[in-house]
C-alpha cells in the first residue's frame, strides 16, 4: 500500500468563548488509507473536520497537504484543494433534485453559460451513481427521499469533487446494514486509488472493520494513534474515556427498591423513526439513569414518554393506571415533568428575572379570579424556593441570564417543583455547569428522590450516570440493551451495551 | 428502471395536478361571475381585469424570485411610485426621450434591489428590516423629487401607448408586457443557474454556502432583479394614467406577497412558480372586478380578499400535509 504522507496537522489550536474545543491537536493522513478518528462526544473530532473544510478557523497551529503548508479560507477553497466532507448533520436543498443536489455549483451549462443544461446534469449524475452502485433516480426530489438515501446523495455529492481527501463524519449514522456494505465498498475502492479516507464513527466493529490506523482525541486533545489490526476495542475505549473517574463517589448500591411503588412503566413502546419495543419500570424514590451515544435515542425516548413525539405502539402506566399521554400538557397533568437539555432555549426565560421564572408554569393558582397575580405570594414562593434550592442570586428580581449555569438550572428545578410532579425527567442536567455547581446539582436530585419523587436522568456522561443513579439503562440505535444495576455497572460494561449493534 | 421512471412521471402528473388545483379555483370563481352577471364575461370587461392586474402581477413576478429565497421585499409598493416618477421626472423635466425615460425607470428600480440586497448581505439585517427601510426611502424620495405633485406626462407624445396601445387589436400592451415578462422570469426561474440557486438558497442556505457558492452576491442579484420588475411595473403604471403620482404604489406590495402566497410560493422559502404567481393574481383581480360588478362596496371587496387569503393558504398547506411536505 501507498504511504506517501498526503495531509498533517500540527499543533492545531481552536477555541469558541469560554470553551477550548481543540487544544494542539496533531493527525497525519497518508495516501491510500483508511484513518479512524476517535473519541467521546465534545472531543473536537467535527470540530478539527469543520477547521479542515474551511468552516472554522484556527487559531494556531499549521495544516499541510504534500508538504506544503495550506490555508483553508471556506468550503470552495477546500473544494478546490480537493478536501471534501461528508458533514454529520444534513446538508442537502430539499427542495431541488438528486442531480441538482450533487452537482450544485458545478452545473453543465449552456447558452454562453446563463442557462442550466438538466439533461447534461441528470446524464452526469446518473453516471456517477451507478459508478457507486446506488439506485437512485437522479430527477428525484431529495425532500422526498428516506434519510438513509438523503445520506447516500451527500456521500455521492462529497466523491464527486473527485478529491484526494474524504472526510466522512459519522457517515452510516443514518444506514442500515446493506446500505453501509454499499458504502464501504465505496471506501474499499477509493483506497484502492490511493485517496486518503479520515472516517469518523463510533460504530467500534465499523472501525476495526474498515480503517488502517485510529487516531483517539479526548477533550480536545491529542491522545494516541493506533495500527488497527494490532489493537483490541476495549483498548481503544478506555483510551475514549481516559480520565480516571474523578470521584468514585456511587449511590448506596444496598438501597432496594423492590418494595416501592411503580411510579412509572413502559411496555413496548416504539415511535415510527427510532425507538424500538422500550419497556422499563421506574419504582417511587429512584434515580434511573438513561445511558448511552449520540443518537441512541435517550432524548427522543424522554420526548416520546411526555407526549412531544407521537408513539406508534406501547403503554405508559403511572401508578398501575394506564394513562395517554398526547402533549407535554397531557404528561404535566399525570405529574411527569421533562427538563430538557437545551435549557436556553425550552428551560427558561433569560431575559425575565427570578420570581418571574419560578412561578411561570403555576400561574394560575397565583392569580385572583379577576386575573390579576397575587404578588405577595409569588414573592413568598420565589424566596422559599431560593431558599430551599440555594439558589445563589442577590434577590428574585435578578435577571436569569445574569445567574450561572448551575443556578439557572436550580431555577429550572424549582419551577418544576412548584407543580406536583412525581417524575421528573432531566435531560443532561449538568451541561455546561461548572465542577463545584454539579456537585450541587447532584444533590439536589438525591435529595429529590429522597423526598419520594422518581427520577430520569439522561447524561452522556459515565461517571454522572454511575455516581447518581440507582440503576443504569443502557440505549444503543433505539432500543434497551441493557438495565444494570449500580453494582455490577462500570464504563466498560455500560460502553459494550452501549456500542452493542455497532 | 421502470419503477424510476414511473416516480418521475408520476411526480410531474402531481405537480401539474397542484398547480391546477389553483388554476381550477380560478376557473370557478370566473364561472361563477359570468352566471351571476352577464357584464362580467364580456371582452372589455376581461381586457379590464387583465389590465388592472398587470402592475400589481408584475411586482408579484419580480418579489416571487424573492420569496422563494425565503426573503421578502416590502420595498415593492413605494418602489412603483419611486421609479415610476424617476421616469416622468426624466422625460417631463429633463426632456429625454421614452426610451432613456424608460431604462431610467428600470434602472431605478434595479438600484433598489442593489440596496436592499447589499443592507442584507453585508450588513446582514433581516430583509423584512432591510426592505421596510427601502420602502420609506423609496416614498420619501418619491416624493422629494416629484414636489409632492402628480407629473404629467400627456404631452410626452406615445408614452400612452407603453400600456394602452394595442399591438395585438383589441389587447392593451400593458397585458402584453405582463404575460411576456412572467414567460421570462419562468424560464430565468427554472431553466437558468440564477432560478437554480434562487430555488438552493431557499431549500437550505447554509448547505448550499458549503457547497461553495456564492451565496451573498447571488442573493444581491436576485433583489435586483426583483428591482427591475417594480421598475417596469413603473413604467407600465405611469404609462396607463399618463402621469406619476407620488401617492400612488404604497400597498401595493401587499397586494402583491397575497398574489405571490395565493399562487403557492412558500414564504419559508425553496418552493414556488410563476406560474401559479401569476394564477394567483388573476384570481385577486377576477374577484375585485366581480364583486364590483355586482355592485359590492369597495370596503367588502377588501375583506374578501383577506378571506380568500386564509382559504388559499389554508387549502395550501392541508394539501401540504397530506403530501407529506410538513
Amino acid at each position: 500500500m501507498a504511504t506517501a504522507q498526503l495531509l498533517s496537522v500540527e499543533g492545531v489550536c481552536k477555541s469558541f468563548p469560554g470553551v477550548q474545543a481543540l487544544k494542539d491537536v496533531h493527525l497525519d493522513l497518508n495516501s491510500g488509507e483508511v484513518l479512524a478518528l476517535v473519541g467521546e462526544n465534545g472531543a473536537g473530532k467535527s470540530t478539527l473536520m469543520k477547521v479542515l473544510s474551511g468552516i472554522y478557523k484556527r487559531d494556531t497551529g499549521v495544516i499541510k497537504l504534500n508538504n506544503q503548508p495550506i490555508e483553508v479560507d471556506g468550503p470552495l477553497q477546500a473544494q478546490k484543494l480537493g478536501i471534501a466532507i461528508i458533514h454529520q448533520e444534513m446538508n442537502l436543498m430539499p427542495h431541488l433534485t438528486v442531480a441538482q443536489n450533487i452537482l450544485i455549483g458545478r452545473e453543465p451549462r449552456k447558452l454562453f453559460g446563463i442557462a442550466t443544461d438538466d439533461k447534461e446534469l441528470n446524464r452526469q449524475a446518473k453516471v456517477l451513481l451507478d459508478e457507486l452502485h446506488l439506485n437512485l433516480d437522479p430527477n428525484q426530489l431529495v425532500g422526498k427521499l428516506t434519510v438513509a438515501k438523503q445520506q447516500m446523495v451527500e456521500i455521492a455529492k462529497a466523491l464527486s469533487y473527485d478529491s484526494k481527501i474524504i472526510i466522512m463524519d459519522e457517515p452510516t449514522s443514518a444506514l442500515t446494514q446493506s446500505e453501509t456494505d454499499v458504502l464501504f465498498n465505496i471506501i474499499g475502492n477509493l483506497r484502492k486509488s490511493g485517496k486518503g479516507i479520515i472516517y469518523i464513527s463510533h460504530r467500534m466493529e465499523e472501525l476495526t472493520k474498515i480503517s488502517d490506523r485510529i487516531t483517539v482525541f479526548r477533550d480536545g486533545q491529542y491522545i494516541d494513534t493506533l495500527i488497527t489490526k494490532d489493537t483490541k476495542i476495549a483498548k481503544i475505549i478506555s483510551l475514549m474515556i481516559g480520565r480516571e473517574v474523578a470521584q468514585d463517589i456511587r449511590p448506596d448500591q444496598a438501597k432496594k427498591f423492590s418494595d416501592s411503588e411503580v411510579a412509572l412503566e413502559i411496555k413496548g413502546l416504539s415511535t415510527k423513526n427510532l425507538l424500538k419495543d422500550i419497556s422499563f419500570q421506574l419504582r417511587k424514590g429512584e434515580i434511573l439513569g438513561f445511558a448511552g451515544l449520540m443518537g441512541a435515542g435517550r432524548t427522543e425516548l424522554a420526548l416520546a414518554i411526555i407526549g412531544k413525539d407521537q408513539i406508534s405502539a406501547g403503554e405508559i402506566i403511572i401508578k398501575g393506571k394506564k394513562v395517554k399521554i398526547k402533549s407535554p400538557a397531557d404528561a404535566v397533568a399525570n405529574g411527569i415533568g421533562y427538563l430538557s437539555e437545551d435549557r436556553k432555549r425550552f428551560g427558561i426565560l433569560l431575559n425575565q428575572d427570578v420570581k418571574f421564572n419560578l412561578v411561570l408554569s403555576n400561574l394560575r393558582r397565583l392569580t385572583s379570579q379577576l386575573g390579576f397575580i397575587n404578588t405577595t405570594k409569588t414573592k413568598g414562593l420565589s424566596n422559599n424556593a431560593v431558599k430551599n434550592l440555594t439558589i445563589r442570586t442577590p434577590t428574585i428580581d435578578q435577571k436569569v441570564k445574569n445567574l450561572s449555569g448551575g443556578n439557572q438550572q436550580k431555577v429550572v428545578i424549582g419551577k418544576w417543583l412548584t407543580r406536583e410532579t412525581d417524575i421528573l425527567i432531566f435531560d443532561e442536567p449538568t451541561r455546561g455547569i461548572d465542577v463545584g455547581a454539579k456537585d450541587e446539582v447532584y444533590k439536589l436530585l438525591g435529595e429529590l428522590a429522597k423526598a419520594g419523587k422518581s427520577i430520569i436522568m439522561i447524561s452522556s456522561e459515565l461517571p454522572e450516570v454511575l455516581r447518581m443513579s440507582d440503576r443504569i439503562l443502557v440505549m444503543c440505535e433505539g432500543r434497551v440493551t441493557g438495565i444494570l444495576t449500580n453494582k455490577e455497572a462500570d464504563q466498560n460494561l455500560i460502553m459494550q451495551y452501549a456500542t452493542k449493534y455497532r | 428502471m421502470a419503477k424510476l421512471k414511473d416516480n418521475a412521471v408520476m411526480a410531474r402528473i402531481r405537480h401539474r395536478a397542484e398547480q391546477s388545483l389553483a388554476f381550477a379555483s380560478l376557473v370557478v370563481i370566473f364561472v361563477f361571475f359570468t352566471f351571476a352577471n352577464s357584464a362580467f364575461a364580456t371582452w372589455s370587461n376581461i381586457t379590464g381585469i387583465l389590465l388592472s392586474t398587470a402592475v400589481i402581477g408584475l411586482l408579484a413576478i419580480g418579489t416571487t424570485f424573492v420569496i422563494i429565497t425565503g426573503g421578502i421585499d416590502l420595498s415593492i409598493g413605494t418602489g412603483v411610485t419611486l421609479t415610476s416618477v424617476m421616469a416622468a421626472w426624466s422625460l417631463n423635466n429633463m426632456g429625454m426621450p421614452i426610451w432613456i425615460g424608460i431604462i431610467v425607470g428600470i434602472l431605478s428600480g434595479a438600484l433598489m434591489g442593489l440596496f436592499s440586497g447589499l443592507a442584507i448581505t453585508r450588513l446582514q439585517l433581516p430583509p423584512f428590516i432591510a426592505t421596510l427601510a427601502m420602502m420609506l426611502i423609496a416614498k420619501g424620495l418619491a416624493l422629494v423629487i416629484s414636489g409632492v405633485k402628480p407629473i404629467y406626462l400627456e404631452s410626452v407624445e406615445g408614452y400612452n401607448n407603453i400600456a394602452l396601445g394595442q399591438i395585438i387589436p383589441n389587447f392593451p400592451n400593458a397585458v402584453l408586457i405582463f404575460f411576456a415578462s412572467a414567460v421570462v422570469a419562468s424560464i430565468v426561474l427554472n431553466r437558468t443557474i440564477i432560478g437554480r440557486y434562487t430555488f438552493a438558497i431557499g431549500s437550505n442556505e447554509e448547505a448550499t454556502k458549503l457547497s461553495g457558492i456564492n451565496v451573498d452576491r447571488w442573493k444581491i442579484l436576485i433583489y435586483i432583479i426583483g428591482g427591475i420588475y417594480i421598475g417596469l411595473a413603473g413604467i407600465v403604471l405611469s404609462s396607463r394614467l399618463s402621469s406619476a403620482q407620488p401617492a400612488l404604489g404604497q400597498g401595493y406590495e401587499l397586494e402583491a406577497i397575497a398574489a405571490v402566497i395565493i399562487g403557492g410560493t412558500s414564504l419559508l422559502g425553496g418552493k414556488g412558480s410563476i406560474t401559479g404567481t401569476v394564477i394567483g393574481a388573476l384570481i385577486m383581480a377576477v374577484l375585485i372586478n366581480g364583486l364590483r360588478i355586482m355592485e359590492i362596496r369597495q370596503e367588502w371587496q377588501t375583506v374578501v380578499t383577506g378571506l380568500v387569503i386564509i382559504v388559499a393558504v389554508y387549502a395550501d398547506s392541508i394539501r401540504r400535509r397530506n403530501a407529506g411536505e410538513l
